[in-house]
């Protein structure tokens, strides 16, 4: 299969990039290419030039300083999944990553690329909703501190394959607080068999001291327009402690979060994920805790 | 646009279309058509090449993103006319039927070895999720790979 005809041009910098989305009105960046190439070639979006962002080097890599990992948005699911930093400070994204596609998916796709494409079947923007990330977008100018603006996981997410990415920006950096010691968090997702995308997933982020949880970040998605945060699930957890009977309680009521517009196809109805998606958080909460080894 | 690429350490140069895809400059421009194409959607893995020591599908790849890379198809596995360790292994067990998803499960073999020289059967199954078989199964495709590590170990 063949995309339409496009022209292309590869950056060599940020700055290069966006002057060159700036002026190639419908062009577009091309990251790793493992979402938007087979989109092109199916014939679903047909676009005019390629900005190849593929050999941009300070977007790429992944630190560690003053408690914030950072990860540059070229990083690809392959070098998280095989990362020391990412294991030792967010045991979560570690394993999510390890978990995308396979192998050959691992290697080409990234980090900014998945975040920018927004499919809602998309595994990282649960976790760094839970995680509570910050991305950096760069952009032309005219907005603040030389066209550089940081926006919240929480903010991002606009709906199916939409963002706060204006026309002419690129997501440079990606920065979450890293877990603390009384913090445990974990992902679990039902997997499409052929693909491993989500039909549900579930994240979640617990603050235990004493027993007792006393913070959590909850969100569900592969089935919802965007990752759904789930605040009666938080509240219900919030100060009570983790055993069975208070998890199981907290994690079925995530269909008060859910809203209407719930996806189902199929492969699974829209009644069925909303059922898994309780069972979902439980199992991550479950793992999380250790409470699963206890039993 | 002109590209210039090593394939099987051979240096190529060509002017292509940006939507070529790489699996066609292999097999049409190259005429190395060990590499093939099954899905053309990214999931089957019949295409998987190596690039700059790492696995890709090369139907989920431009040729000119490929521009100044350092590609291994099948036909770069062999060492003068002898088989590689991995080939001989899956020659030995019966590793392939109808041989289409091969060059791929072999390409694939070879990073995973290179990354964990000795992997449990579930690693291996672990590590072939974007290699679809639809003949032999993939019980002796394990055995191979198995039997490949143990040669490559001694
Ligand atoms: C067979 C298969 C299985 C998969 N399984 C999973 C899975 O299990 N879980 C999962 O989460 N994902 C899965 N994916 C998707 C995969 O993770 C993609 O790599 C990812 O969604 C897109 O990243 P990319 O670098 O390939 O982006 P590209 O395809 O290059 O780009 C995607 C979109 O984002 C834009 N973009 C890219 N980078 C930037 C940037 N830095 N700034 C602004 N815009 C940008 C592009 O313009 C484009 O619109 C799968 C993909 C395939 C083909």
């Amino acid at each position: 299969m063949f995309a339409t005809k496009f022209d292309y041009q590869k950056a060599s910098s940020v700055s290069e990039a966006i002057q060159l989305l700036a002026s190639n009105p419908g062009a577009k960046i091309i990251a790793g290419g493992h979402s938007l190439l087979p989109m092109m070639k199916l014939r679903l979006t047909s676009i005019l030039m390629l900005i190849d962002i593929g050999g941009i080097e300070e977007m790429r890599g992944i630190s560690v300083a003053n408690g914030i990992l950072r990860i540059g948005a070229l990083t690809t699911h392959a070098e998280i999944a095989d990362s020391h930093d990412v294991k030792d400070n967010a045991g979560i994204l570690w394993e999510t990553a390890y978990g995308i596609g396979d192998p050959q998916v691992r290697n080409r796709g990234t980090i900014g690329g998945n975040i920018s494409h927004a499919d809602p079947a998309s595994d990282l923007p649960t976790v760094l909703k839970v995680m509570d990330a910050k991305f950096t977008i760069q952009g032309t100018g005219g907005i603040m501190r030389g066209g550089s603006r940081t926006v919240s996981a929480d903010d991002f997410f606009l709906g199916p394959f939409e963002t706060a990415l204006g026309e002419n920006e690129i997501l440079t950096t990606i920065e979450m607080p890293v877990l603390a010691a009384n913090q445990h968090a974990e992902y679990a997702k039902m997997a499409h068999p052929a693909t491993s995308f989500a039909v549900v997933g579930a994240g979640i982020v617990v603050t235990v001291e004493n027993n007792i949880c006393t913070a959590a970040r909850v969100a569900v998605g592969g089935f919802t327009p965007i990752p759904t945060r789930g605040p009666s699930v938080e509240q219900a957890l919030v100060g009570k402690e983790l055993n069975e009977e208070n998890i199981v309680a907290a994690t079925s009521l995530i269909h008060n979060d859910l809203g209407s517009d719930v996806f189902g196809d199929v492969f699974a109805s829209a009644e069925y994920r909303q059922a898994m998606a309780a069972i979902e958080l439980k199992h991550a909460i479950y793992h999380a805790t250790g409470f699963a080894h206890h039993n | 646009m002109n590209i210039q690429l090593t394939v099987n350490g051979k240096v190529q140069e060509k002017d292509v279309d940006p939507r070529l895809l790489l699996v066609h400059f292999i097999r049409d421009d190259l005429g190395l058509t060990g590499t093939k194409i099954g899905c053309d959607t990214s999931q089957c893995g019949a295409c998987v090449v190596s690039m700059d020591g790492k696995t890709v599908k090369s139907c989920t790849c431009l040729a000119v993103q490929a521009n100044g890379s350092e590609i291994t198809t099948i036909e770069g596995v062999s060492n003068n006319g002898e088989l590689d360790p991995v080939q001989e292994a899956f020659w030995n067990n019966h590793g392939l039927q109808c041989g289409y998803c091969t060059s791929g499960m072999i390409i694939t073999t070879m990073e995973l070895l290179k990354k964990n020289a000795n992997p449990s059967d579930d690693e291996i199954r672990d590590g072939l999720k974007g290699n679809i078989c639809r003949c032999t199964g993939y019980q002796n495709i394990v055995k191979s790979i198995q039997a490949a590590a143990e040669v490559m170990r001694s």
